[in-house]
């Protein structure tokens, strides 16, 4: 044989019942600032900590940066769901960074709630630089959230998903 | 470029003879911008796209329609303005928005649906409304957004539409208030963003239609220059007449029956003030300039008794903007006219500025904010609206 494998026939996907819409994973958008958070998504990564990899991470210097128009912009675009992070109070790398993210994150809470979308999809978390574990936890429990409550409006995906099978769970390295 | 040669037919900017009185007039011009009217004319007449697209200055217009009065060649500058905005849009080019483009993806989002907003919650008890069908739909625009996302300046846009919606009870009516309204894509379309716009458009066209309605009334001046102009090619066959709250009310004049005790013994805050209340009107551009609604608030505010109107030093149609039209435009230079206008209304001794569209009162509030200027420009805002409601009372 010199021109390779030839491709199996695809008789047997014919047989096969119609298979199940595939499992749903929802497009999560993480912002994170520099000392805190992102450094904890770092920790969890370097120990090998499992969880869900259904989200694209946002870098920011300041959790105080995440004004309402990123998070609104994220929701535009089709994400699931958006988590916001930052450091502890008192830990701000600023000294009052997370006190501004708070006040942004409480507007944007307002205007997500007006828009009807659902109070779930919008999570602001504290995790520090040695909270890998910590981290790895608040995914799995926002992308498990967003994944019962479907694909947002705005989410291009929402059509070929509907009749998906909830609670599926396929869990990667990170 | 064809699109140029269509946008300069259609506002007739080939008309322009270079005289520059609307770069002179201009308010950004004015106060040291380095914005220029004539010049995106004579762009335009002379094809000149690249210029156009890639200087971007053209959402630094507050597309007041100051111009447009004061050019003698009877240029429309700001229809010109959206059409190139609309063209620099399909370029990609999008404004630099104070609030992070938060409020454009607000509207967005609103126009692609797929969600029950939530909007219905400022409807306190005492009022009566309709959610399906009636004779008259009371169109509430975005004040509830406002409210929620400006709490830092103490925003109460939502009274007047309180009040509105009050004084339509008064007069017997309780109007159709539908949780199925969206954005009248009034900024979107002003931003250039036509495709959006329509979306929004054909869906509130179809929302009024179905509620049986003959009479629209609205408190937000944008919303009615939207409604009355642009919404044009998208009715059926037969519009609603569509009035803004303050021409309506004035139109019921003779019906509304003023507390005289009440409205003459105190100030408008309850304070416990004596004698008149001395107020003064900002004319918003899309009631004034775009519509020619001076007379109805300015009817509403005389009948008031306990309130003498005087005018500021540039009223009617000389009036300024409060500088933050389309959610696109707020610099240094909006600062500016702000706080001059601000200055302006403290000058006539009012103690309230009235004003009849709910981003007046943001805008302002917000220049009020000055750290450095401290109490200089302070006054109080109140929508004419929630004056007529005080003033009635509880009767």
């Amino acid at each position: 044989m010199t021109t390779g494998a030839k491709r199996p026939k695809r008789q047997t996907a014919k047989r096969t019942p119609p298979k199940a819409p595939p499992p749903w994973d929802p497009s999560i958008v993480v912002f994170a600032c520099n000392w805190c958070s992102y450094a904890g998504a770092d920790t969890a990564g370097v120990s090998r900590i499992q969880h869900q990899p259904h989200f694209r991470m946002i870098r920011v210097m300041c959790s105080g940066r995440i004004q309402p128009g990123f998070v609104l912009r994220a929701f535009e675009k089709g994400a699931d769901g958006v988590l916001v992070s930052g450091c502890h109070f008192g830990d701000c790398h600023y000294i009052f960074g997370n006190e501004r993210a708070v006040e942004q994150f409480e507007k944007t809470k307002e205007v997500v709630k007006l828009l009807g979308l659902e109070e779930g999809r919008l999570r602001l978390e504290w995790i520090s630089a040695a909270e890998g574990v910590r981290f790895a936890q608040v995914i799995n429990e926002f992308t498990d959230q967003v994944r019962t409550l479907g694909p947002s409006p705005w989410n291009g995906k929402r059509q070929q998903s509907v009749g998906r099978a909830a609670g599926q769970r396929p869990t990667t390295e990170s | 470029m064809p699109e140029l040669a269509e946008a300069a037919k259609k506002t007739k900017a080939w008309a322009c003879y270079d005289c520059g009185k609307c770069t002179a007039t201009c308010p950004i011009a004015r106060v040291g911008g380095s914005y220029s009217p004539r010049r995106h004319v004579l762009a335009t007449n002379l094809g000149q796209q690249r210029e156009i697209v890639e200087n971007n200055t053209l959402f630094t217009c507050l597309t007041c329609s100051l111009c447009d009065r004061r050019c003698p060649a009877q240029v429309t500058y700001t229809e010109l303005v959206r059409d190139l905005r609309e063209l620099s849009h399909g370029h990609g080019v999008e404004p630099e928005c104070p609030h992070g483009g938060a409020l454009q993806s607000v509207m967005r989002m609103m126009a692609k649906g797929g969600t029950q907003q939530n909007r219905m919650g400022w409807l306190s008890q005492d009022l009566k409304t309709e959610s399906a069908k009636g004779q008259v739909f009371y169109w509430t625009g975005c004040t509830m957004y406002y409210d929620a996302f400006f709490p830092e300046f103490q925003v109460k846009t939502l009274e007047g539409t309180r009040s509105a919606v009050r004084l339509m009870n008064k007069l017997g009516i309780n109007p159709v208030v539908s949780p199925d309204e969206r954005c009248c894509g009034h900024d979107l379309l002003w931003n250039g963003d036509r495709k959006s716009f329509e979306l929004l458009a054909e869906h509130n066209v179809k929302l009024v239609a179905n509620s049986g309605a003959e009479l629209l009334v609205t408190s937000c001046a944008e919303c009615l220059r939207t409604w009355k102009v642009d919404y044009e090619p998208f009715f059926g066959a037969k519009p609603p007449r569509i009035v803004h709250v303050t021409e309506y009310l004035a139109e019921h004049l003779p019906d509304l029956k003023f507390d005289t005790d009440r409205a003459a013994g105190t100030g408008p805050d309850g304070d416990g003030s004596r004698g008149p209340v001395r107020v003064t009107y900002q004319d918003p551009c899309r009631l004034g300039r775009h519509l020619g609604i001076y007379f109805a608030p300015r009817q509403l505010l005389e009948a008031l008794p306990g309130v003498e109107l005087s005018e500021m030093r540039r009223s009617e149609a000389a009036a300024i903007c409060c500088a933050g039209g389309t959610w696109s435009n707020c610099d240094r230079f909006a600062k500016q006219i702000q706080v001059e206008r601000l200055r302006e209304a403290r000058a006539t001794g009012a103690q309230v500025l009235v004003t009849a569209c709910p981003k007046c009162q943001v805008h302002f509030r917000c220049a009020m904010k000055d750290p450095n200027l401290g109490g200089e420009i302070e006054i109080e805002m109140r929508d004419v609206v929630e004056l007529v409601d005080q003033a009635v009372g509880q009767k």
